[in-house]
Parts: structure tokens; sequence; C-alpha cells
């Protein structure tokens, strides 16, 4: 299993226990302690996975999750302090993936951190079509027309679970299991911020979607092909 | 309207009120007499009266109103009134000494000039009658010729001196003239019979002295008739015959003069009324204008536009006032933007907090469980002392988590994440959780009343926590016996009633378990270590959706608590679905083996019809939703309205029997009973409470 986790906390206790437990679950942790840095930091290291803190010194996690996403679709999982809605709501919109609210249990992190990495390790060749999309699950592209749309690797498997079942209207929890690998801790805001980043992207009119069709009172499903 | 349909009457009686008062009004009010007698068998006098009573204030009541309202109006109308009395008393006593002046004058003036004529007339008749001698009269007393001719003269050459000024008017004495051959009354210009009032020619015909009247003379010509005072004396012919002289003095002059003075006064009068009531608009004005903008002014400051002053101008009382109210306003805002600014300072605090000792809490925790999962390595004391540190930090982050939870809903800083959800997967989510203690305690959880849909705007996450507090709680207290969580919704309204039939609560527990780190028994122990602020936080969850969270229970009967929340957010609350003591309850099911009539359980499937004007109506269930509620009452509970702990509220008697009919407890009349042997509701031997906003 690859298992680089770059961790980017600036309590220099924290991320010598969170070194302390990732190596002990097999990762290769490496660290900064500066938003200012991360970014380097990133390239150099070239992680398959990011944990950073929110509240760092110099640059502040929101922008720094902004810039790693701007170039690259990483899982990015924040730790976070406040677990009110509109800081979470705010780190999910700068493209994080998944966050955890501190203090958390050592097996929850590597619960969350293996979920985010199990999903790139078995691609089998299938092609998939929703909407006027075409999914092609192995080579990992979307396609309208024939023009690519970039998706992170959670917009993408958030996008093939949907359309893996086109007849299914899938509840948020249900999502939150499949693509979140969540199984309790139902925290809806997660699929809701998503789902709509994953519409700014796909959709072509955001604010009346097609092809991730709201069910009031239920959740979502895929939009007929 | 008809005049046979009775059914009709007493709606129609509603819709006439509306009508102005008019003609219509005896014919309804006839129409109302003829049905209530005919087809009634009775007449309802009073019913009537009340009714025409309404009619006759309603197109008032707005005048009323304003009335009522307005200062400025009240203290203009008053100064026309009064002011008003005043000047026409004013009036009358000036009129009135005017006119005694006038006449005082003019009755002297008059009195000389008809004694004058008197004695004239007076002198003519004796000289007369020594001039004549003998040959003047006749044997059988006639009056002559000549003494006819006489007086004419003699009337002639008084009134000569008149010309207009008086009239001179003789007339034969009535008691010794016999009207028809006597002389003839001699006149200048007035009608002489209707001009002298008979009183006065019997007055001066029973004296010789001089007599006066006034009367109205009424002239020959054709002229206007005019008041005048008129003088008499019974004078004798040269033949020593009585006759009356009057005189009349026209007061025109007089009236004249009187009317021009009540003219003036009038006019004054209303010039005097009319420009004290413009006076009094003006000076109420330059006082309510101010008090009206203080009052515009306090009303904008409450709506939170803490900028808004007073104009000041001048240093008297009312600018003493705008004064006042301007520091009372400055201090207000002060002070509310301290609160603003300390609750912003406590929220962030509460923030800070959250992140500083989350960190390093983090890191202990991590390093716990580390120890902890190493543990088999250790001596027996260590590794004992890893498994207490680990179990305790779990504690402490559960009370940390809870303590800013709590706090943030201080702060106001809780907010809402409302989403339409079924609340049957957020139940039996719960319930999965709770499980494995359940297991543990022997109990089995049942999910009532879940055949259908539940959709309702709520914060899944918050529900969920309510529920999960309720039910581990129902699982910990319950002793081992079923625990039954039963959903029910009926109108606007959704509710989750959690049940169980442990321990209970003892009375007046029910309000007391909703308060910060309160126990039942700080005895007991606590196999779950809860935080004691599980219930604040799951009414401040229930209070944020504008939900209740409720609590009975009875010592050794087991208690249930009750959530309920409005289907859409936003929406107030006007009943529950689910009652909230329920059913089988000792207290019910004690009525039910007596057998009381109310307390029947087909009463409780039934819908009850929504009464009219019933204050309280329970919420009939929407459409097809009855069949599946199964064992749970659809009526709503009409006794469950929110206070502030207080059961019982008072209500007409008719109300009261539907009431126990509908809930079927017949709780209210007995609590009502107990109340009034000095305890109060919730000290009953159940203990309820409400907690709801």
């Amino acid at each position: 299993m690859k298992g680089r986790v770059l961790v980017v906390d600036d309590d220099t206790a924290l991320a010598e226990m969170l070194g302390i437990v990732l190596r002990g679950e097999g990762f290769e942790p490496s660290f900064v302690a500066d938003g200012d840095k991360a970014l380097a930091a990133f390239r150099d290291a070239k992680p398959d996975l990011v944990l950073l803190d929110l509240m760092l010194p110099g640059r502040d996690g929101i922008e720094v999750c902004r810039l790693i996403r701007a170039e690259s679709g990483v899982p990015i999982v924040m730790l976070t302090a406040k677990s009110d809605t509109v800081d979470v709501v705010v780190g999910l919109e700068s493209g994080a993936d998944d966050y955890i609210v501190k203090p958390f249990k050592p097996k929850e992190l590597v619960a969350r951190i293996r979920a985010r990495l199990r999903r790139s390790e078995e691609p089998t060749p299938e092609q998939l079509s929703i909407g006027d999309l075409v999914i092609d699950v192995a080579g990992h592209s979307v396609k309208r027309e024939g023009m690519s749309i970039a998706l992170t690797p959670l917009e993408f498997d958030l996008l093939v679970a949907l359309a893996r079942k086109p007849w299914q209207v899938f509840t948020r929890e249900v999502l939150l299991e499949q693509v979140w690998g969540y199984r309790h801790a139902a925290d809806t805001r997660l699929v809701n911020v998503h789902v709509q980043r994953l519409r700014s992207k796909v959709e072509k009119d955001p604010e009346r979607p097609e092809i991730v069709v709201t069910v009031r009172g239920v959740g979502y499903k895929a939009g007929p092909s | 309207m008809s005049r046979d349909s009775a059914a009709s009457a007493p709606a129609e009686q509603g819709d006439r009120s509306g009508r102005p008062v008019g003609r219509k009004m005896t014919g309804s009010r006839w129409e109302r007499f003829f049905e209530g007698g005919l087809l009634q068998g009775g007449v309802q006098g009073s019913p009537v009266l009340r009714l025409l009573i309404r009619w006759v204030r309603r197109p008032l009541l707005p005048v009323m109103r304003l009335w009522r309202r307005n200062i400025q109006l009240r203290i203009v109308a008053t100064t026309l009134l009064m002011s008003m009395g005043v000047v026409l008393l004013l009036g009358f006593v000036v009129i009135g000494q005017v006119r005694n002046g006038l006449l005082d004058a003019k009755v002297k003036a008059s009195q000389s000039q008809a004694t004058g004529g008197f004695s004239v007339a007076k002198q003519k008749a004796d000289s007369a009658a020594t001039a004549n001698g003998d040959d003047g009269t006749s044997a059988d007393g006639r009056p002559s010729k000549n003494v006819s001719q006489w007086m004419t003269d003699l009337v002639v050459s008084l009134s000569s001196g008149g010309q207009g000024a008086f009239d001179v008017v003789t007339l034969n004495s009535t008691a010794s003239g016999d009207g028809s051959g006597g002389l003839a009354p001699r006149y200048s210009e007035v009608d002489p019979i209707v001009s002298v009032p008979e009183d006065l020619r019997a007055r001066v015909d029973k004296s010789t002295a001089a007599a006066q009247s006034y009367t109205r003379v009424v002239y020959k010509d054709g002229r206007e008739s005019q008041p005048a005072l008129v003088i008499g004396k019974q004078v004798n012919d040269p033949n020593a015959d009585a006759y009356q002289l009057y005189y009349l003095f026209p007061l025109t002059q007089e009236e004249k003069s009187l009317s021009l003075v009540k003219g003036t006064l009038a006019t004054a009068g209303l010039f005097v009324v009319v420009l004290l009531g413009a006076i009094a608009w003006l000076v109420v004005r330059q006082v309510v204008t101010p008090v009206r903008m203080a009052a515009g002014i306090a009303e904008r400051l409450s709506a939170g536009r803490l900028q808004e002053r007073m104009k000041v101008t001048g240093e008297d009382d009312i600018a003493r006032l705008g004064e006042a109210f301007n520091k009372m306003a400055q201090n207000l805002q002060l002070k509310i933007q301290q609160l603003e600014d300390l609750s912003r300072m406590q929220r962030r605090f509460v923030s800070d907090v959250s992140h500083e000792l989350r960190t390093p809490l983090t890191t202990v925790r991590m390093a716990a469980d580390v120890i902890h999962d190493a543990r088999v390595d250790f001596d027996p004391v260590t590794a004992r002392s890893a498994e207490l540190l680990a179990d305790q930090l779990d504690r402490f982050e559960t009370l940390l988590a809870d303590l800013l939870e709590i706090s943030r809903f201080d702060a106001g800083a809780a907010a809402l994440e409302a989403d339409a959800i079924d609340l049957r997967e957020v139940v039996r989510r719960v319930v999965g959780g709770a499980e494995p203690l359940a297991e543990r305690k022997g109990t089995r959880i049942r999910i009532k009343g879940d055949q259908q849909p539940l959709i309702a705007e709520a914060d899944a996450r918050r529900v969920e926590r309510v529920l999960r507090n309720l039910v581990v709680n129902a699982v910990e207290h319950g002793e081992g016996k079923d625990v039954v969580v039963k959903l029910a919704a009926a109108g606007g309204a959704v509710a989750i009633a959690v049940r169980d039939y442990g321990v209970g609560l003892k009375p007046g527990e029910a309000t007391r378990v909703f308060s910060r780190f309160w126990r039942a028994d700080p005895a007991r122990a606590r196999t779950t270590g809860g935080t004691g602020l599980g219930l604040s936080i799951a009414l401040e969850d229930a209070r944020l959706h504008g939900g209740w969270l409720q609590a009975w229970g009875e010592p050794g009967g087991g208690s249930q608590f009750r959530l309920t929340l409005p289907r859409t957010a936003d929406e107030p609350l006007r009943g529950s679905p689910i009652p909230l003591e329920p059913k089988d309850s000792r207290r019910n099911r004690g009525l039910d083996d007596a057998g009381l009539p109310h307390a029947g359980g087909a009463k409780l499937a039934t819908v009850p019809v929504q009464q009219p004007g019933a204050a309280t109506a329970p919420i009939p269930p929407r459409g097809a939703m009855a069949p599946r509620l199964g064992g749970v009452s659809p009526t709503a509970d009409p006794t469950a309205l929110p206070g502030n702990g207080a059961r019982v509220v008072p209500r007409p008697a008719g109300a009261l029997r539907r009431q126990e009919e509908t809930s079927g407890t017949g709780r209210e009349r007995t609590a009502r009973e107990r109340g009034r042997d000095g305890e109060t509701p919730e000290e009953l031997g159940h203990g309820e409470a409400f907690r709801g906003r």
C-alpha cells in the first residue's frame, strides 16, 4: 500500500504523536509546520494524502488547501478543532475531501486515511454514462462530448457511485458509507458540500441540476441518461 | 333574508351586525322576536338588546378609539365645551344686565310722561266740567256728544306730544260700562283691545292708582307689532264718569339696542370659543408633538435602530424630556453594545478554548491510545493504569464536547441546519446504536408507529443527539424492562416519545431532569458515565428547532420523554400528536379499572372533531395517516400546551368536559381537585413538566 502522508501542523507534540501513530500503521509521514512552506513541502514529498490543520501560522489551512487542490487531486483530510458548521463547510468548500474533529481517536484517523487511500487500489475496466457524461472508471476520466472534465478522486468516486446504480436513490448516509467509508457518524454536511462542488463542475446549470438530482427528503440520485 | 328560515337566524344576526343602524333594524328585530317567539317557543329579550347595543356601538367604535388614543382631540374638545359653557353663562349675565338697565331708564321716563298726561287729562276734565255747567249731560247719564268729542280731542292732544314715542288709548271702564253703549275706545294708531292686556284693565278698574305692564302693541295700519310698556289709570271724564286712559310706550329702540348687544356678544363668544379651541390645539400640539416623536423614536429604538435620537431645541421641559430620552437611548445603545461585545467575546473565547484545549487533548488521547494498545506488555498495575487513563480520557472528551456545546447555545452561536429528513431513519440509527448497551442491560427496544415515513424539517445531527440521549437514558434507567420508542405525526407536528418502565421520576423531578449536572440520585452509580449535560443540550436542541422536550414520570412506574417538532421549521407548535402522560400510566390504568366512562380506549383512537372556537382544539391527523398509527393514539394532546411548568390551565367548563373525553385521562379534574388541597400541580404524584418555549 502506498502510504506517504504529509502532516501540516504547527503543534510539534501533536505532529510527533501523529508520526508515531502513522508509522505504527505502516505509513511514511513527513512534516511541515508552517503554512507558507506547506506547498513547497507538498511538491517535494509528493504525498498520497495530506493531513492538514486548519489553524496554521503564516498561510492558514483553508488557503493551503486551496493551493494544493489547484494543482493536485490528492486526498486532503482536514484536522479541525472547530465543529461549527461554518468552519467545516468553509474547509470542505476549499477542497478538502474529509475532515476530522479534534480530539480524535488514532483508530478513527487511520480509518479515514485508509478509506481515502483505498479507492485508487482497485481500478476495474468499466464504462458508465450519466446524463450526457461518459465515465471511464479505470481511466479515471469524465467526458462530455469528448471534452474531459477534471474531477478530484473523491468527486469522481461520488459520481461513479451514483452512476453505477442510476435507478437507486442514495441517502446521504449511504453515500457517506460508500464514498467516504464511514460506518456511523452521520455528518451529512460532507455530502452536501461535495455534491455542490461536483455539480459546479459537471452540471451545465448548477442551479438546475440534471446529472445529480436531489430527491427531497431522501437524498440524491443520478439523472436520466 | 327569508322570514321563515329559523336555522339561519343566529348566523344572520352576526352578518347583520355589520350593517349601519337604519330602517332595516326594526324589521330584523321584529323578525327576531317573531322567530324566537313562534319557532323557538320563547322571546329572548336580552340578546336582542345586546345586539341593538352592539349595532349602535359599531359605527361609534372608530370614533371612540380615536377619542381614547388622541389626547389632542380630547383636550381641544374639552376646551371647546368648557369655553362654550363659560361664554354662554357670561352672555346671559351681560344681556340680563343690559336689558335691566335699558328698561329701568325707559320705565322711569315713561312713568313721568304718563303721570303728566294723566294730570293733564284730569285738569281738562275739571275745566270742561266747570265750563259746560249743567248742559253737558242728559238726564239718563248717557255720555253726550260733547263728552265724546271732548275725549277724542283729549286723545289727539295727548298723543300729539308723542309722535311715535308713545300712543294714547282710552277705554271705558269694564266695571261701569255695559260694552255696547259706552264710550267707544279712542286711540291713535293702535288696536286697543289687543294691545292692552286684560289683567291690566282689571287692575286699573280696581284702583285709582296708575298700573303698568309689558305687552305687544298691535298697529292698525299693518305695521309690525312691537314690544311695549303700557301704563294705565282710571280717570274721570267731564261728566265724572270713569274711563281708562292708557299710555303705550313701544320699546322698539330698547329692543334694537338689546339685539345689537346680543348679536355682538354672540359674535364675540363664537370667536372666543373658536379661538380658544385653536389656541388649545396649538398649545397641545406643542406638547404632544414631542411626545409623539418620542413614542415613534422609542418604537424605532425597540425595533433595533439604536442610533435614533430626538431633536432637542431650547431648554424647556420638553427639551429636558428629549435630553433625558436621548441619554436613555445612548445608555441603552452602550449597554447593548457592551452585551454584544461580551457575547462576541464569549463566542471567541469558546472558540479559542475549543482549539487550545483540543489540540493538546488530541495528543494526550493518541498517546493514551498507543499506551493502551500496548498494555499487554505491561505489568498489571501499569496495564490497569493505561486502561483507566483511556477510559477517563473518553469521559473528559465527552464532558469537554458537551461543555463547548452548551456554551455555544448560551452564546447564541448554535445554528440550525434544517433539512427535510425521515425521522424513522434517525430513530433506527439511534436504536441500532443503543442495542449493545440494551443487550448488556437485558432490555428490548421496540419501535412503534414507523410504518410510514415521518418527514420533518429538522437538523438530523441534533435530532439524533437528542434521541440518542433519551434512548440511552431510558435503557440506563429502565431496569431491564422494555423501552418503547413511539412515533406519530398530526397537524403541523411530529413527535417521538421514549417510554421506559424503570425507576421513573419522583414528583417535581420532571422539570429538574433538564437542569445542568442534575442527577436523579447522587448515590447511584452511573454505568455509562454521562456528563450530566445531555438533557440540557437535548432541551436546547429541541428549542432550536422551535420544538418541545418534555418529561413525565411516576415513581416506580417509569417515565416518558417526548420530543415534539414542527413539521416545517419556523412553524409554531400548537399541540403534540402524543399525549405526554402515556396511556399505560398507573393513573390511567387505574381509571380504566374503575370503569370510568371517559377513559375508554376506543375513544382515544377516534379522531376528535375540531371544535370551533376552542383555543386548545386538538389537531386532526393528516389524511391517511390515521390508520398507520396502530396502537398509537393519533389524537393531539390538547392539554399539551407549552408553559413554564404549570400543568393546569383553567378552561371553561364545556371545554373541560371535552378534553377529558379526547385525552381520556381525566387528569385535568384530578389535578385541579388536588391543586385545591394546596399542592401545586408539579408536586402531584406524577411529575410532569413543560420545557417548551
